[in-house]
């Protein structure tokens, strides 16, 4: 992974950079202790690490304005940090950057039941919006599985999305509004409890800018009344094409499912072994859940049964109470878990057009054992995004880059389909020098645009989303 | 000029020299157009639709009722409900799919479904330069770089003249009902509405239609749509929140909301039309407003309260100062009075976020030429 050169003009600075960050914020707020800074070092993503200069963890919109008005003046690059827990590298410092951490702001400032709106600062974790309206029997949508730890920040920044968006969409059509901090410390406020922009939908772009726009501070969020039910039934199959083909009939028959999700014989097996959920041994199975009333959930289900029968299933599970219901998901939710019991793991993210499922992943288990790496497979299947989990062992020489290129080839055999690079953990460094595979050049000026206009000096969050060389001659202006 | 292909588009943004008026139908354009204008009716045909992914591509210029047609055939619809509003507007033609995104139009299923940017999931593009520009696609999740979509969703040809679209489309349901009362005070039905949006029972459209709006007595509307079984289900319970509606089903129940997603009742009513876009809680201060400055308006609420639509007559500025003075939201000029003084179309935006505005513009249209001044 190449990263700029730091610059060693802004090194020879430190001293001074870290006495007026000091000056502007709580003593406690700023660290530049080598052993502490180290904390910073990588996201989820650890395979790449590198110090920052200093991190600085203020508590208000204000204090994030001083900092960054500072590090404007001083032409500090600042890389923006809610939890850490980005898959893509996002939150990647660079030698020479001052890292910013919302941590710090986690408080509840409106909750707003008649209009339905929650306001919170941005460093407040998913989970704990939900938790917030809950007692009133309201939650926040997007369900990330990452949902306990990581924060509004970062699901703005990356426009997260999360098991039940089928239903209710990803971040970006959850989010009102934001207040946020240009780097040079003006703070601007996009959107609001209404629910149409006034003028261009500034906040759709800032949704999923990864950090290079501005600092967020503030978010406003939908918040829903909660299902009264939901329940789900597991369907296994024994090819692949034919979950594909029930996926599809599904969703073509209107019904609305909150969720599909897929999981193929390699993730199956080795979930079993490490969740014992009592999944059967087959090719492919989804697990379709639905919501309501329990009549209307039983009206949905017999549908979706009527359907799955079709496609001669080996098997059709309905969760007849809680714990079979939990059972049912319990293998999915530790899907991940079992992968990292067996192995390392890289975790694709890629979106394929549903109907190119059965193509895709004969695809992906050619080259899988073209290259000698198992994949295991568990995805988003109503909405197409793959998350294929190449297993590697990181203390075999060789085995990450070999790695690595797999993915790259699967991500290549995604955007060919009509597809793309990533459907929900962004870009950062992880997929920024396969963006010319998606974008041409005139594709990827547009958005470069975008980014001169809210950072013209290109300090905010450097060396993410574009390759290198086609941001070389902006980056050193 | 009427391009047949988006390269013959691209080369006429590329040579020219003065504004030009970007229009697909011209169904539903407000503000002042100068210039020659760029009819994008020539980049038509649905390219690309797929029902069991739920996925429709389209040149920009097709014709809305040709999309709606093709969805229609197999059972399926645009989410967002897209208004018609050539009789609200006095216009004939065709309203082209191009335009209905240009406009970020979305009708009464919005507080569900989301708007037309939320079910826009790609678009092609010729920026003011005459550049070709790509950005999403026909997937329904793509984070892939920063999302154009939204920008341009509603951009109304200042950042470029869209050539494609691409949608996530949705089933039509089997059975739809409406919940009807006559006679509510604005009050009591925008919080019975807000109440109904608040229950688990997934209201599809809540509108309140003021006594001059609706020919006589008042009225309310909320609306529930899906399975049959689901349908009367949801109509019992929601009834123990607001009261002993009636219920209006099937065909009757989809007139009332054309009606409304139209704005039909303004259609042949002289005044100012503006569209407001409100904190649903603040939903009635415009009309107490106008009220204590006596001027003559009628008001129809959507959205529960987070659209009003306001039809002002006799006002010199067409009610524009009493209605935008402390707003807790803003207002945009749908379709001024005759003989009205030129006030702002489009809402005044703070300093900041007007800038950030005038830049984007400046560098997607550096030569100034995609409809210049229209949105500021
Ligand atoms: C086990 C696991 C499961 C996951 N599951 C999902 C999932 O189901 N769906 C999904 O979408 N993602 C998932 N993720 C990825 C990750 O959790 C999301 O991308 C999340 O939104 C990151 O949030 P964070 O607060 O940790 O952000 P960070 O990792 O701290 O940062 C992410 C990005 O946001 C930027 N950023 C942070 N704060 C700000 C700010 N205040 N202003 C502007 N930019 C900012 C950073 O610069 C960076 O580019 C998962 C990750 C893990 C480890």
């Amino acid at each position: 992974m190449q990263m700029p050169e730091p610059s060693a003009a802004i090194l020879a600075r430190k001293a001074r950079i870290i006495e007026r960050l000091r000056g502007a914020l709580p003593a406690d707020a700023v660290i530049d202790a080598p052993e502490e800074v180290r904390a910073y070092e990588c996201d989820a993503l650890t395979a790449y690490r590198c110090p920052p200069l200093a991190a600085v963890l203020p508590r208000s919109t204000a204090e994030v304005s001083a900092v960054l008005r500072i590090c404007h003046e001083e032409g500090v690059p600042v890389v923006p940090r809610g939890s850490g827990t980005s898959l893509a590298g996002g939150a990647l410092p660079t030698a020479d950057s001052v890292i910013l951490g919302v941590a710090r702001m986690t408080a509840v400032l409106e909750t707003d039941y008649d209009n339905r709106f929650i306001r919170v600062q941005a460093g407040r974790t998913n989970l704990a919006v939900t938790g917030a309206v809950e007692p009133e029997g309201f939650f926040y949508a997007p369900d990330p599985s990452s949902q306990l730890a990581c924060a509004i920040a970062g699901n703005v920044a990356m426009n997260s999305g999360g098991a039940h968006c089928l239903k209710y969409g990803v971040t970006t059509n959850n989010l009102l509004g934001v207040t946020m901090v240009l780097m040079d410390g003006t703070v601007v406020d996009l959107g609001g409890p209404w629910a149409e922009p006034a003028g261009l939908d500034l906040l759709g772009v800032v949704c999923g800018s990864e950090g290079q726009l501005g600092v967020v501070t503030e978010a406003t969020l939908r918040i829903l009344p909660k299902p009264e039910g939901a329940r789900p039934v597991l369907i296994g199959f024994d090819a692949n094409e034919v979950a594909g083909a029930c996926v599809s009939d599904i969703i073509k028959a209107g019904i609305l499912p909150v969720a599909i999700e897929f999981m193929d014989r390699p993730c199956i097996r080795a979930t079993e072994a490490f969740a014992k959920a009592g999944y059967p041994d087959c090719e492919a199975l989804l697990i379709v859940e639905v919501e309501g009333s329990p009549a209307e959930i039983d009206e949905q289900l017999a549908r979706i049964r009527d359907i799955a029968l079709r496609h001669d299933p080996v098997e059709f599970r309905e969760a007849e109470n809680e714990d079979q219901a939990r059972r049912i998901w319990l293998g999915r939710k530790s899907a991940f878990g079992a992968m990292g019991q067996i192995n390392d793991y890289m975790c694709l993210d890629g979106t394929i057009p549903v109907s190119s499922l059965p193509h895709v992943l004969r695809r992906i288990g050619e080259m899988s054992r073209d290259v000698g790496l198992d994949v295991a497979n568990v995805f988003h299947a109503g909405d197409g995004n793959m998350h294929p989990l190449i297993l590697f062992d990181a203390n075999k020489p060789g085995d990450l880059e070999k790695c690595e290129a797999l993915g790259a080839e699967i991500l290549k055999l995604c955007v060919e389909v009509g597809g793309c690079l990533t459907g929900e953990h962004g870009v950062g460094v992880e997929k920024r020098d396969l963006m010319e595979v998606q974008f041409a050049p005139d594709d990827m000026e547009a958005q470069l645009r975008v980014k001169d206009v809210f950072d013209p000096k290109w300090l905010l969050n450097p060396a993410k989303v574009f390759p290198l060389h086609v941001t070389a001659g902006r980056r050193a202006a | 000029m009427r391009p047949a292909t988006e390269a013959e588009l691209a080369d006429i943004l590329k040579g020219a020299n003065a504004p030009l008026a970007v229009c697909g139908g011209g169904t539903r354009a407000i503000g002042a157009l100068s210039g020659a204008a760029v009819q994008t009716g020539g980049l038509a045909g649905v390219r690309l639709y797929e029902p069991g992914a739920l996925t429709l591509v389209a040149g920009a210029g097709t014709r809305l009722a040709e999309v709606e047609a093709a969805l229609a055939a197999e059972g399926q619809r645009l989410p967002f409900e897209p208004p018609d509003l050539r009789a609200l507007l006095g216009r004939g033609g065709e309203s082209t799919i191009g335009g209905v995104v240009a406009a970020n139009e979305s009708g009464p299923r919005r507080v569900q479904a989301g708007a037309c940017r939320d079910a826009l999931i790609g678009v092609r593009f010729v920026d003011g330069t005459g550049a070709v520009v790509r950005n999403g696609g026909r997937v329904m999740k793509n984070v892939t770089g920063y999302d154009l979509v939204k920008l341009m969703a509603g951009s109304r040809g200042t950042l470029g003249v869209l050539t494609e679209v691409s949608f996530k489309v949705q089933a039509i349901p089997e059975a739809e009902a409406t919940l009807l009362a006559e006679g509510l005070a604005p009050e009591a039905a925008l919080a019975a509405m807000r109440a109904a949006l608040n229950s688990p029972f997934e209201v599809s459209g809540a509108a309140h239609l003021e006594a001059a709006a609706a020919g006589g007595a008042s009225r309310s509307l909320i609306r529930i749509e899906g399975m049959a079984g689901s349908v009367a289900y949801r109509l019992d319970r929601l009834r123990e929140i607001v009261g002993p509606w009636a219920a209006v089903e099937g065909e009757a129940s989809a007139a009332l909301w054309r009606g409304v997603r139209d704005v039909a009742p303004f259609a042949g009513r002289p005044g100012a039309v503006w569209r407001l876009a409100l904190r649903p809680t603040s939903a009635l201060g415009p009309v107490a407003a106008l009220q204590a400055a006596g001027l003559d308006h009628a008001a129809i609420w959507d959205w529960a309260g987070g659209r009003l639509w306001l039809c002002v007559t006799g006002a010199s500025d067409g009610g524009a100062a009493v209605i935008r003075a402390g707003l807790d939201g803003h207002a945009t000029l749908i379709r001024p009075e005759p003989g009205m003084a030129a006030v702002p179309v489009f809402p005044p935006e703070p300093a900041p976020v007007a800038g950030l505005t005038r830049a984007l513009r400046a560098r997607f249209d550096p030569r100034g030429i995609l409809n210049p001044g229209l949105m500021g």
